[in-house]
Order: structure tokens, then sequence, then C-alpha cells
């Protein structure tokens, strides 16, 4: 294979993981103020089919990204409000909007079904993608891949460098603590939970307008990523930085799985696509397993050289969620 | 006491019968969205649903998987889990049901041994597929949902590997499934109509054996204690780990069996989507029924109506037939949204 294809190929991961980054994000907001907003699969079919459908009909891709930006945040604004003010399960009532959204895209996008739409144009940044190598991979993207690398830095930044940052981690670790300092801590929530759905909101356009343009119903093969974006959040340790890596991961072992599809003629291309689930499952592992009672118990019995050398893998590995992850808070 | 019990049960039902009205109210703005007219759209699901006596054995038909399949997750619920890799059992079930008669096809064995042994490998293929989710949780932290998440994705790629790859049919393989058995290896069905009486006494039995199991044992308290506070239960020397365990095995025993009944009485092969999402459709039953076996069959019922109601939809108003799902889901979620709102109106203050 030569050089050219593999950048080119390289340039695609970034593209195609792109509306992953933002819906990872998104849910790494509303999870590290204490919600848990597990509607994203449903979410991100319904807006891709709402973003397509809004597009078509006004020939608008603003319109398509507004729609599904507002869309976003109104079902995450249903699992805030069930959630925090009426004190309902995060994960039923988000399960259920997964579902539902999604039987929801299905029948309003019958009409849609398999229309021409607009699409993102290409946005090549001038001087900057004529450097060898790096320009093709990089710089001669569509402007949501640029907003994307600008998600990854802003979002890092703004959650572990600044004070509003700093009051969002607290009231997901502590909220009481983050209370008594002053926050009011259902209304930040509301506020992240929202934010957070609309940045998934968007990724659902993503799809339907550049990455995988257009509206084909059930086999529109958007079903999944939803998921995959919420393992993501565990993954990245809630971590804006270490979130993308693991959806660039994934981009890039989907993509192994088209280039190596024609050397392996014997397995059918649905099963390639999977491969990326069973690496999801074992890496989870990898982040939680260091957690576990028995594998402490275990590396106490160790040699003391390779307990210390087990131990610092885990822990590196290791991730935790916000203390406070999915318990509603009251203010007495 | 007995008149305020009364009169928050009334305005439980209240509150219910609101939630089911605002469903309905919402799924009526959806289709008037659609372009659809809503009387023609409910009097259509109501034809395609009980028109018919085939049609009410077909509503039959897919009550039985459902039924196993949240009498199973009543139990994962119970103990406070969350089985949403149910899908990928109830497909390993339909897988192992299918290895099996393939295997015994060619042998001297009567067919009623063959499908026996068939149902069988069906119910080992779930537990082995729901073992795994519980393995990853107990033993690796992995939260259940996603380590069940991810394992449906694979049991379906298996799905689809085993149809295009050393089951596919005779000459080049498709997505219309394997080579359907021969008709001794079908589930005996009542003349005339698609619906087999001994999956339907499978699943029937199952929703009992769970009613009883959790209503009058001492198994079925100690589930409970585990699914309200763990940490508690342990402390109590309940052993949390091997009822979590058992409440897994238990569910995929019943989705594999669900699993078993689509392939011997329903499509007799294996198909890509054979678990028909009766999975996660007995999650939304068992939230719906806030996790009560005895609602869970007439809710299973009316679920299956709904689905085989609006089979005909595409042909006859060329709408897609997922608006049941939106029905069902949006019943579910406004049950549960018209709960919070009871509850936090009625708070004592």
């Amino acid at each position: 294979m030569d050089t050219q294809i593999i950048l080119i190929g390289l340039a695609g991961v970034l593209a195609s993981s792109a509306p992953i980054v933002f819906a990872t994000i998104g849910e790494t907001f509303a999870e590290r103020s204490g919600v848990i907003n597990l509607s994203l699969n449903g979410t991100i079919l319904l807006t891709a089919m709402a973003g397509f459908a809004v597009a078509v009909s006004t020939n608008s891709l603003w319109l398509g990204f507004l729609a599904g930006a507002l869309i976003g945040g109104l079902v995450a604004l249903i699992v805030a409000f069930s959630s925090i003010t009426l004190k309902q399960s995060q994960v039923a009532v988000g399960f259920i909007l997964a579902l539902t959204c999604r039987d929801l895209a299905y029948y309003l996008g019958n009409p849609f079904m398999g229309l021409q739409g607009p699409r993102v144009p290409s946005l090549p940044i001038p001087g900057l993608a004529d450097i060898p190598l790096i320009g093709v991979i990089f710089f001669q993207q569509d402007i949501l891949v640029y907003a994307s690398f600008l998600l990854i830095i802003v979002s890092y930044v703004f959650i572990f460098k600044t004070r509003p940052g700093l009051m969002l981690q607290g009231i997901g670790e502590k909220p009481a603590t983050a209370f008594v300092r002053g926050a009011n801590v259902n209304r930040m929530r509301y506020f992240y939970t929202v934010l957070g759905g609309m940045l998934a909101g968007l990724a659902g356009p993503m799809f339907s307008l550049s990455v995988k343009a257009g509206w084909k119903g059930t086999i529109s093969g958007l079903d999944g990523f939803g998921w995959i974006a919420l393992a993501l959040t565990i993954f990245g340790g809630w971590n804006p930085l270490r979130a993308a890596f693991g959806a660039y991961l994934f981009g890039l072992l989907q993509w192994l799985g088209l280039v190596l599809q024609p050397s392996l003629p014997n397995i059918p291309s649905q099963v390639l696509q999977v491969a990326p689930f069973p690496l999801m499952i074992l890496t989870l592992l990898l982040v939680n397993i260091g957690n576990a009672e028995w594998v402490d118990r275990t590396l106490a019995a160790l040699p003391d050289k390779t307990r210390k050398w087990l131990a610092n893998i885990l822990r590196s590995l290791r991730t935790s969620p916000p203390a406070s992850l999915g318990v509603p808070f009251e203010n007495e | 006491m007995t008149m305020m019990k009364t009169s928050s049960r009334w305005s439980g039902i209240v509150y219910q019968t609101l939630a089911v009205l605002l469903a309905l109210l919402f799924t009526t703005v959806v289709m008037l969205i659609s372009g659809a007219d809503p009387i023609q759209v409910y009097h259509n699901i109501m034809l395609g649903a009980v028109g018919s006596p085939t049609k009410i054995a077909d509503i039959l038909v897919a009550w039985t998987p459902l039924l196993l399949a949240t009498a199973g997750l009543l139990l994962t619920f119970t103990a406070g889990l969350w089985n949403i890799g149910i899908e990928g059992q109830i497909t390993l079930g339909a897988i192992f049901t299918t290895w099996a008669l393939r295997v015994l096809q060619p042998t001297d064995l009567p067919p009623t041994a063959i499908m026996l042994i068939g149902f069988l490998a069906g119910a080992l293929g779930g537990m082995f597929w729901a073992g795994l989710v519980a393995l990853l949780k107990i033993f690796g932290n992995v939260n259940e949902i996603f380590g069940g998440l991810g394992l449906n994705f694979v049991a379906t790629a298996l799905t689809i590997w085993l149809i295009f790859g050393p089951w596919k049919r005779p000459g080049v393989g498709s997505m219309s499934g394997t080579e359907p058995f021969p008709l001794e290896l079908w589930l005996p069905t009542l003349p005339g109509f698609r619906l087999s009486p001994w999956s339907l006494a499978l699943g029937i039995v199952a929703i009992t054996l769970v009613y009883i199991l959790l209503r009058g044992t001492y198994f079925g308290l100690r589930l409970k204690a585990v699914g309200r506070n763990g940490r508690a239960a342990f402390l109590m020397g309940i052993p949390t780990t091997r009822y979590m365990l058992m409440a897994f095995l238990l569910c995929g025993i019943m989705a594999g069996l669900a699993g078993a009944t689509q392939v011997l009485a329903v499509y007799h092969r294996l198909i890509p989507s054979i678990s028909s999402g009766y999975g996660f459709l007995g999650m939304m039953v068992a939230m719906l029924v806030n996790y009560q076996a005895l609602w869970a069959a007439p809710v299973a019922l009316f679920f299956a109506a709904l689905n085989i109601g609006s089979i005909q939809l595409p042909i006859v108003l060329k709408l897609d037939s997922s608006l049941s799902g939106v029905l069902q889901g949006s019943l579910v979620l406004f049950v549960l949204l018209m709960d919070g709102v009871r509850r936090r109106l009625t708070r004592p203050q």
C-alpha cells in the first residue's frame, strides 16, 4: 500500500471519528456533573434523521445542524427533568429514550429515505494543507473535523484548568461540598446535561450530512454508535483527551476492518465492522479490572517486583467514575 | 390508614390513566407530523392485531418469546441488574438450537428427541452468554450494561458469520438465513395456525415460575434484598455474588429458550435478526409493570398485539412499522414520568 493511500485513510479516520468525539465529550460533560444520559444511541439516530430532513427541506446545512443540537438538547432535558426533578432512574429513562428515539427516527424518516441531500464541503486550510504528510491528514478536512479538534482542546482546558470547570468536577464528586460553596448543584446539572445532549445532537447531522451522508433508515449503519460513545466515555475516564484518543482508536479499528476486507474474503464485511466491539469489552475490562477486590488480593500474593510492575500498569489504565454519578442531590 | 391507602391507590390509577392518555396524544402528534390520519392508523393497527383468528394466533406467537424474555428479566431486575445483554442471549440460544439440530438431523434420533435437545441447547447457549456478562461484571468490574451491549453486537456478528460462512445455504449465503429445517423438525402447530401450543406453554410456565419464585420463596426474598441494597445484604450474610450470578444464569436460560422457540416454532432456520428485538421489548414491559410479575403477562400480550398490529402499516398506509415502538416507548416513558410527578406532588412536606 503506498503512502498516499495510508495518509488519506488516516485522514478518513479523523473525519469519521469526529461525530463520536462530539457525542463522547458531550456525555463526558453530563456525567462529570453527575447525570448519565443513556439515550445517546437514540439521540444520534433521531438527530441524524432530523438534521438530514431539515437540511433537505430548507436546503440549509446550518438549519440541519441547529435542528440536531435542539433535539439533542431536548432529549437530554427529558433525562435531566425526570432524574433531577422527578427523581426517577436515569438509566431507565435514558434506555427508554434510546429505543423510542430510534423508532421515532425510523418512522418519521421514512419519506426522506434515499433522498439526495446537501453535504458539508471540504475546506482545506490554505498553507497548512500543503505541509507534507501532516497536511493531508489534518488540514484537508471539512469544518466539522476542525471543530472536533477544537472541542477536544477547549473542553479539556475548561474541565481541568478553569474555575467553572473545577466547579463542574465538584458537583459530580462532592455535590454537598459544592453546594455549601455556593453552587446551585441541580441547576448546573441541568445545564451540563442539556449542553452534553446538544453536543451529542450535533453528532447525528455530522453523520447524515457529512461522514455517512444521507438517510437510509435501518440500513443507515448508524445504530450502535451511541452505545460506543457511552463506552468510550468510561474508557476515557471522563477526560476529553483520553476520550478522543479512544474515539480515534475505534475509528482506526473500523478502517483497518475495511482495509483488511479484500485479504480476508471468507469473513463477511458485517463481521469486520463489529470487530471493535469485542475489543471495546476488552478495553473496558482493562480499565475496570484494577478496581476489583480480587485483583488486589492476588497482587498482594505476588513477589514484590512483579507486583509493583503489574500494579503500575493497572493503575495507569484504571479509571474511576465521578463519585456521585447517577446519585440525585437533595439540598436539605 | 386504610383510607389513605385507598386514596393513594386511586391517585395512582388517575396518574397512570393520564400517562396513557399523554402517550396516545404524543403518538397521535407524531402521526400528524408524518401526515398520516391517526384514526385510520389506529383502526389499521387494531384490525391488524385482532382482525382474524390467524392474527390473534400470531399475537400469541409473538407473546411467547416476549414472555420468556420478560420472565428472565424480572429476575435480573429484582437483583438490581440491568441485563441489556438479553438480546445477545436470545441470539445465542437460537444459534445453539440451530447447531444442535444441524448436528442431530442426519442421525436416527426421533424428531421429538432432536427438538427436545434443541431446546436444551438453546437454554445452554443463553446461559453461556449471560454467564459471560456476569463474569465480566463480577470479576472484571465491567458494568453489565456495557458488557452486555458489546456481547449483543458480537452475537449478531456471529450469526451473520454463520449464515454467510459455515452454515450458508447450498450455493450462496444470503440475508434470508440458513437452509430451512425439514418439516418433521418443526414444532407442531395448531392446525391452520402458526401458533405452537408447546412453545406457548413454555412461556406461560416460565412467567408462572418466576412469579412463584419472587413471591413465595426464600430465594426470591434474598434476591430482592440483594437488589435493594447489595452491601447490606452482604453484611447480613447473603452471598450477593452468587445470587447475582444465579439471576444472570436463570435469565440467560429463559432468553436462550426464547431463541430456541424462534428457531423451532417460528422461523425454522437461523436468520440475521433472530431475536426480533424481544429482549429490549421485554425490558420495556418489565419497566412498565414496575418489575411486578403479576402484570407482566397481560402487558406483554398488549405489546405483542401492537407489534403484530403494525406489521401491515407499510403495506396498507405506506408508514414505517416502527410506529408501534414509538407508542410502546412513550407509554413506558410517560408512566415513569407521571409516577415521578405523583411522588413529587404527594411527598409529605
